[in-house]
Order: C-alpha cells, then structure tokens, then sequence
C-alpha cells in the first residue's frame, strides 16, 4: 500500500517535471540537454574523526601526527589540532598514513567488464575510425567485479574510456567507485565530459583495410572530423541565438564535437610518441580546442617543455614499456621529468590491476627521478595520483586533495603509501565508509560475484 | 709456448668467468644466502666465478677485490622462473617473436635457439638484480621445452643452466589445444604419453614396420621419454580448480612429474597441492576474475599456498603483475607484494631465489650464497623488496656487469630539454 501510494507520486512529479523543462514526452530533443543525468546519491556518512595520522594533503606540507574531520560528506578540518564534535567516530591513525582518495583517469572497467569474454567486450566501436557519437557509460557495467577491487586500492574516481582503436573514441564516463545498480548512479554530478582520442598504430592497424592505414591517414581523419564540427557548431550556435525557425538536424558525433570546441568537453588523447603529440597539439590549435591529457604518454619526457606551454597534462605510467614499436622509448624517469619541465604530469592504470597499486607506480617514477638527484618529495608524489589527474577532469576544486570544503574521498593507509607493504585499511567516497579491510562481510561485493565467486578473508 | 698463450687468450676471450680469475670480497653487508640465516656484518668471497666462503668473520685473502657493503643488504641474484625474456623483444612485432612451434603438439620445441642475446631487455632486467630467468615457450597442447638462462653474455647454449626445465602444457585452453572440451584434451594427453611408452620399450625397432602409428614425430616422442621415465617434469598451465583437480589426476595416472604454472586458485586445493608435492609458479599481484577459470584469484594465493606446505615459485608473468617481459625485472615487486599479501619476507625472498634452483635442479649452482654455487650476487641499499631501494653491484659468474642500457641513454639525452643537437 505504502509502495503504491510513492509510485503514483513519483510518477505524478515526473509530469511535473517533464513539463517544467519542455523536453520529453515526444518534444523536442536538445543537444545540449543532459539526458542520462547523475542519479549519485552518497552512502550514508558519519562524522568521522582521524587522528594522529601522517596526512599528505596534496595541497600543502606532510602534517604529522593529523587529524582530519569528515563530516555530511565534506572534509570539515585538516591539520594538526582538530577538535572532534561529540557524535564523531574517532579512528586512530597511528603509523598510518592519510591521502586524498585516488583518481585514475584511465579506466575501461565496466566497459571491459571481468571475465574478458566477448560478450562483455563493449570498450571499442571499431566500426568507424570516428565514433563521437558513442558515450562510454552505455557500455558500462555496474556488476563488474573489477570495481570493488580497485576501491580497495583507494582509488574513488575513474574516467571510463572508450578503447583506442578508433581516431576519436566517444565521450568518457567519470564515475564515482561505488555500488549502484545503473550507471547513472556511478555518474559523478556536473563533472564535464571527456573525449578519447587516439594515435599511432592502433587505429591504423584496426583500419589498415579500409583506411586509416598510416599516420598520414590518422591525422586527415582528425582535421576532416573537426572541419564537420566547426561547421555543426556556427549552424547550431546560430540558431541557440534565435531559437527561431526549424532547428538544424541532430548529430551525435557533432554534437560531441562541437562540444569539445565549446571548451565543455575534455579531450583525452592516447599517444605514445613525442613527435606525434607535438602534431596532435598543432591540431588542437588549428580547431581552437585545448587538450587536456595525453595518456600513455610514454615519450612525454621527450616534449615536457612544450606540454608545459600549450597547458596539456601528461598520464604515464611508471614503467610500462616495450609491448609494441610506439612504446619502447620508456623510461622510468618520466613522469619526474614531466613534472619538472613544468608539466601536469600523473599516473594513469588502463588496466583493473595496475589500477589497484597505483601508489605503487608513483613509488616507482618517484624512486626514478631521485635517482637522477631530483629529491621528489612526498608531498610532491602524492600529487601525481591525486590533485593532477583531478585537474585532468576539470574537479581540481571538489576532489584530489584533503582541504576543508572538499568532498570527503580519503583513503586511510596502513603505512606510507610508497612503501610495497603497504595497503589501503579504509576508504570513504563522499564521507561513506565503503571499504574495510578489517571487515570483509560489510565489503561491496557484485551482483556477479554472488554464487561465482567464494567470499575470502581479508588477508593479513 | 706461444700456442699456449694463445690457447689462453682464446679461452679468456670465450668464457667471461675465466677472464675474471681474481677474488672479490664483499664485507660489511647484512649477507642473505637464503640457504642459511642472515649474516649481520658478513663476508662474501669470490673466486674464479664462484662463491668460495661466506660468513661472519672471514679474512679477506690478500690481493682481493674488495666491495664495501656496510648498511647494504647482499642477496643471491635474482630468478624470474617463468619469462620470455629474449624470446620476445617487442610483443606486437611479430618478427620479434620466438615463442611458438606452429605445432600444437611440439615437445621438441627448443626455443632458446632463437634467444636473442643481444635482446636490450636484459642488460636493465640484470641491472635490477635478475640473474637468471626460466624462459618459457608457449601456445597449442605441448608448447615446447623451457629452460633456466643466466643472463651471462654469450652464446643461446652457454647461457644454459642443468638440463631441461620442463616441457610447457597447458589444462586451461581446449581451444588453443586443437581440443573441444577438457576431456578431449586430455584424452589427447593419454594417447601420446601410451606412444611415448610404447617408443621407449621399442626405440630400436622404430623405424622398422613392427609398431603401429605414433602420434608424434621421433623427434617429439625422444623428447617425452624423460617425462615419462619421471626424470623431468611437465610444466602445467592450469588455473582453476578443476582444472588443478584435473593436471593431478593426471599426473598420478601417468605417474609423471608435474609442476604447476598460473594456478589462480590454486589456494582452494592447497592440501591436494600439498599432498602431491606439486610445486606451484604463482603471482602476487592477480585478483581479477579475468576468465571464468580464474575466479578466485587473489593476492594471498602465495602466502595460503605456503601456509599449507606448498613449494611455492614467484613469477612474474602472471597477469596482474608485470606480464611483460621488459618488466621481468620487477620480480622483487611482486615478492613485495606477496609479503603484503601474507606471506613472509623470507619465504618471498626464497621464492624467488633458492626455491626456483631447487624446483628446476639447478640448486647446486644457482639461487643461494653458499660455497660451490656461481657466484651470482647483488648488493642492495636496502631491502631488495622497496621502491626506494637501488641495485649496487650485480655480479654473474663472479662478473660485475653493468653497461648503459637503452633506458638510461634516452634518460641522459632528454634529461634538459630541449636536448642537445649534438650527442649524446
């Protein structure tokens, strides 16, 4: 009885709703409209008091013996004195080590959902060379164990990407790690879109019959694709002055484009080689669009000055190398020499394990640029999988560093994170508890993994 | 007299070891010769290429070279027991692949003579303290023969350590094995080790007309006479529990000698395991249930398995590690890890030094600093294990090597940019 009466007025709110905008219901569809919107909620949160921790905010000094407050989802306080209000679940950090909850801008879980079979392969439209029409979150799948795996490694954000075998992949998914049973309630509110884009050897292999088959071909596919959208931009931005008249045809793939021109979609460009992203950011200036990353940049080092000029981040990894022709400039030294030539420079995964050891490939590049007498800091480090790829999707001001006003996604280490022994004990998404190391009952588990997969101990 | 001499410079020019007659004494380190317990402020003397002595207070023989190690940390070099270091220099260029047989059943399949030696992922892979690594072929039913290298400069053959490592199987892929189902392929299993038996009692009159029609060429039967006279062993790619359950049933039914690759959940038959003393090749870094075969994987696969008496190898080629070859140097990471994940630092520290020599018969000379053994030893500045940590000295056969890898000349060409228009 009571379920009836809540759905009669959920759908009577929904009319009201849909009036209230003028769109659905058979009226007129709009580009710029938002039409799988984040239906986030947070988990329930309790006001929680860390204390006597090591903190690496990623926005100041290592404040020893700290204290951070978590309270209605918000960072409340950080440093060395904070008074804990009287409902406060106070956790003791001794010997344990504080960091903004991880952001790993290159993801593809749900969309190469675990078991890699082909009935869950649903990352690369490689249909056409330029795909801009496919959003990556219709591909995802919230049952994908992968996701609880990662949020034990304390990473709290993800950019789900399409795959790189085409020019231009679709639009990125950026979700928040937590359970849900749609994608929308994984969306994470009023973050901009991303745009993958991609170099080098895989689109002109994937192609090689019908053509992209070689660089040459890859960049006129790129110039060719942003001339439509330049095109689609002035007639659709014309008529959004006026309102007047029949509007222009929809396209999807313009529509994502002309977004991207507008500087309201981020673009995330996969590209191993220095010399090719120095053409990729003649391209981007050739069209008016920035590009926010390159990832897997593995010859960034080579073209540090230039990606600090044009304000264009670089996502590496620590040492990943070798695997194919494009890769076999890497270094470990990268991302140090990134950073120290000026550059945005982070960690990035493309891969659900890599993506659970993320600090440690920061302990490697940061062991890597001290080798060559670069004394990285912690404070320094911690930023590379935290604050800077946070940057890299445009929420630098909600997440990836531990400061009052900011949402509460913190990880609680059982020592330094740089250390191989060590491991994430708790971490919380908007101030909820979502991973336990001590608790492994309470620890999300899939709907897939129910009946497939044993429940296992938390380990040591 | 001058055919001597240059006897000896012919010798001195092929064999590394003996243009390295001189003794190197390695003081003041905490000493690990992971065959006995540590040794705080301990001596290592080398000799000819081997290691002569170790212990707490050994005299220095004069004239030695002396290697000062106080606050560092000496250890065995490193084994990688499951690799394809050299085999494959870039994994998507094809014509840089010396993996496969295109037989699906190819016993005989050596693959080492088409090891790379030049390959630029070795100097780094021993410059992060691996000495030595299993490389192993792969693909079809029986993928070939794998073998234990030292990564020594040299010829494929002289980089050899004891005799073969195993004759490569895999239980997890009917599929790839010309098979249908498990049972197929295993049936396929049956029927040629019945061949090799029927071959070895008949070997003279093989090639006369008294026998019936073998399964294999002579080539492929010669090189599983070994296995089933249980003098060397399959190496069975096997992954879930059914097929561990399978791989062993096997090996009892053929009375042969198994060890286990993959093996992702290997912790829920860890007794089974245990009991057969099958040793098993595992990962620490793997608990994506990336195939319906492998859903139980998880971290503490290594710690459960030892916990329940398993001999147990780390390897980094299991997925979720660093499955690339060029990364066969982050061994230590990934016996980091199983640390992490429960297991104790020294049975991880074993794992990936004594335990291998020993799984693959080559303990009289490999994997532990004790008299006799090749003197393949690494100085750390800390514990092997850490990021922070660096590699010192490696020496092999006595040998310190170390030249500027690929790596480290790119670092030094682009270390201000923009670089120099002139060398380096």
């Amino acid at each position: 009885m009571v379920a009836r009466f809540c759905l009669v007025v959920a759908l009577v709110f929904s009319l009201v709703g849909a009036d209230a905008n003028a769109a659905g219901l058979g009226a007129l569809s709009t580009p710029l409209a938002d039409p799988f919107p984040s239906t986030y909620a947070p988990a329930q949160a309790r006001t929680t008091l860390i204390r006597n921790a090591t903190i690496l905010t990623a926005a100041g000094p290592t404040i020893r013996a700290g204290s951070i407050l978590l309270q209605n989802g918000k960072i409340v306080a950080v440093g060395a004195n904070v008074a804990a209000p009287p409902d406060a679940l106070i956790i003791d950090g001794t010997g344990k080590y504080v960091t903004p909850g991880i952001v790993d801008i290159h993801s593809h879980l749900g969309v190469y959902a675990a078991p890699g079979t082909s009935a869950l392969d649903d990352g690369n439209e490689a249909t056409n060379p330029v795909t801009a029409n496919v959003w990556a979150e219709h591909s995802v799948w919230p049952q994908d164990p992968q996701f609880p795996r990662i949020l034990a490694g304390g990473v709290t954000t993800i950019q789900v990407l399409p795959g790189s075998a085409n020019l231009i992949g679709g639009r990125s998914a950026i979700l928040k790690v937590v359970p849900s049973r749609t994608v929308q309630g994984m969306k994470f509110p009023g973050a901009k879109y991303g745009l993958k884009m991609a170099c080098g050897e895989n689109p002109k292999r994937v192609y090689a019959q019908r053509g992209p088959s070689t660089r040459m071909g890859n960049v006129a596919g790129y110039r060719t694709a942003w001339i439509a959208a330049e095109a689609y931009r002035r007639k659709w931005d014309a008529w959004n002055t006026t309102k007047t008249g029949e509007p222009p045809a929809r396209d999807l793939g313009l529509e994502t484009l002309a977004e991207v021109l507008r500087g309201n979609i981020l673009v995330h460009n996969h590209c191993y080689r220095a010399d090719e992203m120095a053409q990729m950011l003649d391209i981007a200036k050739e069209f008016g669009y920035q590009i926010r990353a390159f990832h897997h940049g593995v010859e960034a080092y080579k073209i540090g000055d230039m990606l600090a000029a044009a304000g264009t981040g670089a996502a590496v990894w620590a040492d990943w190398g070798m695997f194919k022709l494009e890769a076999m400039d890497s270094i470990r030294a990268n991302m140090a020499l990134v950073d120290a030539a000026g550059a945005k420079a982070m960690i990035h995964s493309d891969d659900p394990n890599g993506a659970q050891h993320l600090s440690q490939e920061v302990a490697k590049a940061m062991a890597a640029g001290n080798a060559l007498g670069m004394n990285i800091s912690e404070e320094k480090a911690v930023r590379w999988m935290t604050i800077n790829p946070a940057w890299a999707l445009g929420l630098d001001d909600k997440i990836g560093s531990l400061e009052a006003g900011k949402n509460a996604d913190v990880a609680l280490w059982s020592g330094d994170p740089f250390s191989v022994y060590t491991k994430a004990e708790k971490v919380w998404i908007d101030g909820a508890l979502l991973f336990d190391r001590s608790d492994p009952a309470q620890n999300w588990k899939t709907d897939f993994e129910l009946g497939f997969v044993r429940p296992q101990g938390a380990g040591k | 007299m001058r055919v001597l001499a240059s006897l000896t410079a012919l010798i001195a020019l092929a064999l590394p070891v003996a243009a390295n007659a001189a003794t190197i004494a390695i003081v003041g380190g905490t000493v690990y010769p992971v065959s006995s317990a540590p040794i705080k402020n301990g001596t290592v003397i080398i000799t000819d290429g081997k290691i002569t002595a170790v212990g707490a207070n050994l005299a220095v023989p004069a004239g030695a070279q002396r290697i000062d190690a106080t606050g560092k940390i000496v250890t065995p070099g490193l084994i990688d027991a499951y690799t394809q270091v050299g085999l494959v220099e870039i994994e998507a260029q094809r014509e840089t692949r010396e993996t496969s047989s295109s037989n699906r059943i190819a016993p005989s399949f050596i693959p080492w003579d088409g090891f790379n030696t030049e390959s630029v992922i070795i100097p780094p892979t021993r410059d992060d303290g691996v000495t030595n690594v299993v490389i192993a072929p792969s693909g079809g039913l029986i993928a070939g023969q794998a073998a234990m290298l030292t990564l020594r400069p040299g010829n494929p053959r002289s980089l050899l350590e004891g005799r073969l490592a195993g004759i490569v199987v895999q239980f997890d892929n009917p599929q790839a094995a010309g098979a249908s189902s498990r049972g197929e392929l295993i049936g396929k299993l049956h029927a040629l080790l019945d061949d090799v038996r029927l071959y070895a009692a008949n070997r003279a009159k093989y090639d006369g007309t008294t026998l019936r029609t073998l399964g294999a060429a002579k080539a492929d039967l010669d090189a599983l006479v070994p296995v089933v006279q249980g003098r060397e062993p399959l190496l069975v790619d096997a992954e879930s529990v059914d097929q561990i359950e399978s791989a062993l049933q096997f090996a009892r039914d053929e009375r042969v000698k198994i060890i286990l690759v993959g093996g992702a959940e290997a912790w829920l038959v860890a007794g089974d395991l245990a009991r057969a003393h099958v040793p098993v090749l595992s990962g620490a870094m793997n608990n994506i249930p990336n195939s319906f075969s492998t859903l139980n994987s998880r971290q503490e696969t290594p710690a459960l398995l030892r916990r329940a008496g398993v001999t147990v190898v780390l390897v980094s080629s299991d997925p979720g590690g660093d499955s690339h070859n060029f990364n066969a140097r982050n061994i230590k990471y990934e016996a980091g890890n199983a640390v992490a994940y429960g297991m104790s630092h020294d049975d991880a520290l074993r794992a990936i030094t004594l335990t291998p020599a020993e799984v693959f018969g080559v303990a009289d000379r490999l994997g532990s600093l004790s008299p006799g053994r090749n003197a393949n030893v690494v100085v750390w500045s800390g514990d092997p294990f850490e990021f922070t940590t660096r590699v010192e000295h490696v020496f092999v056969d006595g040998r310190e090597l170390h030249e500027r890898t690929r790596q480290d000349l790119l670092t030094e060409r682009y270390r201000t940019l923009p670089p120099a228009k002139k060398a380096p």
